[in-house]
């Protein structure tokens, strides 16, 4: 019994006092992060290997050697419809960056209120506001396709677009947020000073949510550039769909014309790129909001 | 969660949507309420749902040559979700005018009260078709519900080089055809004749309908389904014995790894569709002017009978505020020379009618099919011999079925008749649920 605790101080001791690379075993969940990391990693390098192949190449070569087609894929979905594919393009990036910038700005106001004030029904809304969390958006798409229908909205940008404004998730995240980075005694210091509660929010609350409503920002943005099913029911009009229903249309052309995979693997990858741009230019945003953490605990 | 968000700031984005999309509506007045009084104000705006590539070019000459009616085509991804995209927006009352549609998916489609009966416009063209097709189309009613564009009757592709390595015939019966199988396997055991591919219930359907399968039949309002007829159990049980015993591969269709080996000939042969040119020669660009097609073996020898795979039309809606315009459309897409040749051009379709499959546009042999040149001759003698096929209301729930029980038989190799029999059962239950009169 002794040997056990004394074998385990022994094998304690050192992650203590040492440096952590001479930890024995600690090269196990290294590894398992590089598995994973790899796991992940592996279908984006296929399609960057991928979208360099052309079509004789696509089947027939081995699979991480890259093919002499990309140029010739590029500028055949460039042509694709006369310019189509950018059309979807720039809608997903409508649909994202307003949705993201609308649903971000509602968040914030909402989850702000929640935290802040102390009003009837507040607890009712919240419980609510998690039951939304957890009903996935695919089953309120079809319902949402009725009533926007009903209200003449169907197939238009704003059938898109309302929908995905209002974030359940993104309200609890503001909310949480607020809570935790807003001390009321700042509120209670603006209020002895005579300021407005709009004054409140938009000079003291909003400066110090802006990581979390970054960070909401940020989610939502992808979650509307990687929607598919809400833009599948509602648009039926081609040059509305945004980049994922577009490049879908090329994969199923019905039985009659081949599948342009060469020009939907290019379009995917084109299509991640706005997404690894906006991770990386929004990421000191992020830190910042670490670094806050860290100082205040 | 709505009522979280402040009173001001939600009115105020109800208000600009409402303004915004009623400037989105006057501009293009798919849906609204513009199209309704087409006569006095200026032409009628037709929206087509479809996934065929060009047509909007064929749509095109159209609306050059008619003024009065304009069509725009919105151009879909096809399949079992567009129908479900058709039937939701039918639901909400904003179906387009014009939908392309499978010709199994017109049953599921008039049951929903999706489209519109023409036949007081269109009723005349039935001689432009071969009667197999234009009863899909009426579902042996007095009703229109669509006019045929394009067919695919089955047909067999064979590597010519490949066949002659290993001394293979051309099969001209189902046992040649398993000879074959067997055989290539024994000359060489990294090679498959070909593939059974449990993705795609419409091959094993129109391989059943080649044996005379009747999966729904009505008489007078009560359907009868029987998906595990004798027809088809044979079907079944022919396939299912050739993948248990290894004789052909048992992975679907239309994935990379099956482009693959039909490019680089692990495969030899394919039984598919008149339109298989234009899968083989973005699947297998290598076998180029190395295929030829050859009528589908057949069950008795001497006997000359095909099914078909895929196929389809243009129907009108019930939605439609334009119905005789739209129909006019629809006629004139699937019955002008004109019309046609730009089909068969710039959307790789292979017609419906029966004219045209010999016509113009149809002369040369398709570019990847150059060693083949009488190509179409051939294509429209087989495709005169299509048996008629038997679609009820719920295809696409069979077919489902037919992808989950299918594909548990085909990756473990067992029987095939154990899987029939439960996509029969799961297709009468779904008949039943859905209200339908069922006997038997």
């Amino acid at each position: 019994m002794s040997n056990v605790i004394a074998e385990r101080t022994r094998a304690v001791v050192p992650v203590t006092v040492a440096a952590g690379p001479k930890r024995k075993g600690g090269w196990i969940p290294t590894l398992g992060l590089l598995a994973g990391a790899l796991y992940t990693l592996f279908p984006v390098l296929w399609v960057l290997i991928a979208s360099t192949k052309s079509i004789d190449q696509l089947f027939s070569t081995f699979t991480l050697l890259p093919g002499s087609g990309l140029l010739t894929n590029l500028h055949q979905l460039s042509a694709y419809r006369g310019g189509e594919f950018w059309e979807w393009m720039v809608n997903s990036a409508l649909y994202a960056g307003v949705g993201g910038a609308l649903s971000a700005l509602l968040s914030g106001v909402t989850g702000y209120a929640l935290a802040k004030y102390r009003f009837a029904g507040r607890g009712a809304i919240f419980n609510i506001l998690l039951a939304g969390v957890l009903m996935p958006p695919v089953v309120l798409a079809v319902p949402q396709y009725l009533l926007f229908a009903k209200a003449g909205l169907a197939d238009s940008y704003w059938s898109v677009l309302l929908p995905s404004v209002i974030s359940p998730y993104g309200i609890y995240l503001a909310r949480i947020y607020a809570a935790g980075a807003i001390p009321d005694d700042v509120l209670e210091a603006g209020r002895m000073d005579g300021a407005s509660e709009w004054r409140l929010f938009r000079s003291v609350a909003l400066p110090m949510m802006a990581p979390g409503l970054v960070t909401v920002f940020l989610f939502q943005f992808v979650a509307i550039w990687n929607n598919f099913l809400l833009p599948f029911v509602m648009l039926g009009d081609d040059h509305k769909f945004p980049v994922t229903v577009g490049l879908y249309t090329l994969l199923l052309q019905g039985a009659n014309a081949p599948a342009l995979y060469t020009l939907v693997i290019t379009g995917a990858l084109l299509s991640v790129l706005p997404l690894i741009a906006l991770f990386l230019s929004l990421q000191r945003f992020w830190r910042l909001d670490l670094l806050s953490g860290a100082v205040k605990s | 969660m709505l009522s979280a968000a402040p009173r001001g700031l939600r009115l105020a984005l109800g208000l600009t949507s409402a303004a915004v999309a009623a400037t989105l509506v006057a501009g293009c007045s798919s849906s609204g309420t513009t199209s309704a009084a087409p006569a006095a104000s200026g032409p009628v705006h037709l929206t087509y749902w479809a996934w065929a590539p060009g047509l909007d070019q064929v749509a095109a000459i159209w609306n050059k040559s008619h003024p009065t009616i304009q069509v725009t085509v919105e151009k879909q991804a096809s399949g079992d979700d567009l129908l479900t995209k058709v039937i939701t927006a039918s639901k909400a009352g904003s179906a387009p005018d014009l939908v392309q549609a499978e010709y199994q998916a017109l049953p599921t489609l008039v049951s929903n009260s999706v489209l519109a009966d023409i036949s007081a416009q269109d009723g005349s063209a039935s001689s432009k078709f071969a009667p197999g097709i234009w009863q899909q189309v009426t579902l042996g009613t007095n009703a229109v519900y669509a006019i045929p564009q394009d067919s695919g009757p089955l047909m067999f592709y064979y590597r010519t080089d490949l066949f002659t390595k290993y001394g293979l015939t051309v099969p001209t019966t189902w046992d040649q055809f398993k000879a074959d199988a067997e055989k290539l396997r024994g000359e060489d055991s990294s090679k498959y004749l070909t593939t059974f591919s449990a993705n795609d219930a419409g091959l094993f359907a129109g391989l059943a309908q080649q044996a005379g399968a009747q999966w729904w039949t009505t008489t007078g309002s009560s359907w009868k389904v029987s998906l595990d007829d004798a027809a088809t159990q044979k079907v079944a049980s022919f396939w299912g014995g050739l993948v248990k015993e290894g004789a052909i591969d048992n992975q679907p269709m239309y994935t990379p790894a099956w482009s693959k080996a039909l490019d680089d000939g692990t495969q030899l042969a394919w039984v598919s569709a008149v339109w298989a040119p234009g899968v083989l020669s973005s699947s297998a660009p290598s076998g180029k002017g190395k295929w030829a097609m050859a009528p589908l073996p057949q069950w008795t020898a001497g006997q000359n009978v095909t099914g078909s795979w895929g196929g389809s039309s243009t129907a009108v809606t019930a939605d439609s505020k334009n119905k005789a315009a739209a129909a006019q459309f629809a006629l004139w897409l699937n019955t002008d020379p004109q019309a046609v040749a730009a089909l068969v051009k710039d959307s790789y379709v292979y017609p419906a009618a029966t004219d045209a499959q010999t016509g113009g546009a149809l002369a040369t042999a398709p570019d990847y099919f150059g060693n083949q040149p009488d190509f179409y001759t051939q294509a429209a003698k087989i495709a005169a011999t299509t048996e008629p096929a038997a679609w009820g209301p719920n295809v696409n729930t069979a077919y489902s079925a037919f992808k989950d029980a299918f594909g548990k038989a085909a990756q473990n190799r067992s029987d095939f008749l154990a899987a029939l029999s439960s996509v029969q059962q799961t297709t009468l239950a779904d008949m039943k649920t859905q209200g339908f009169t069922v006997s038997g």
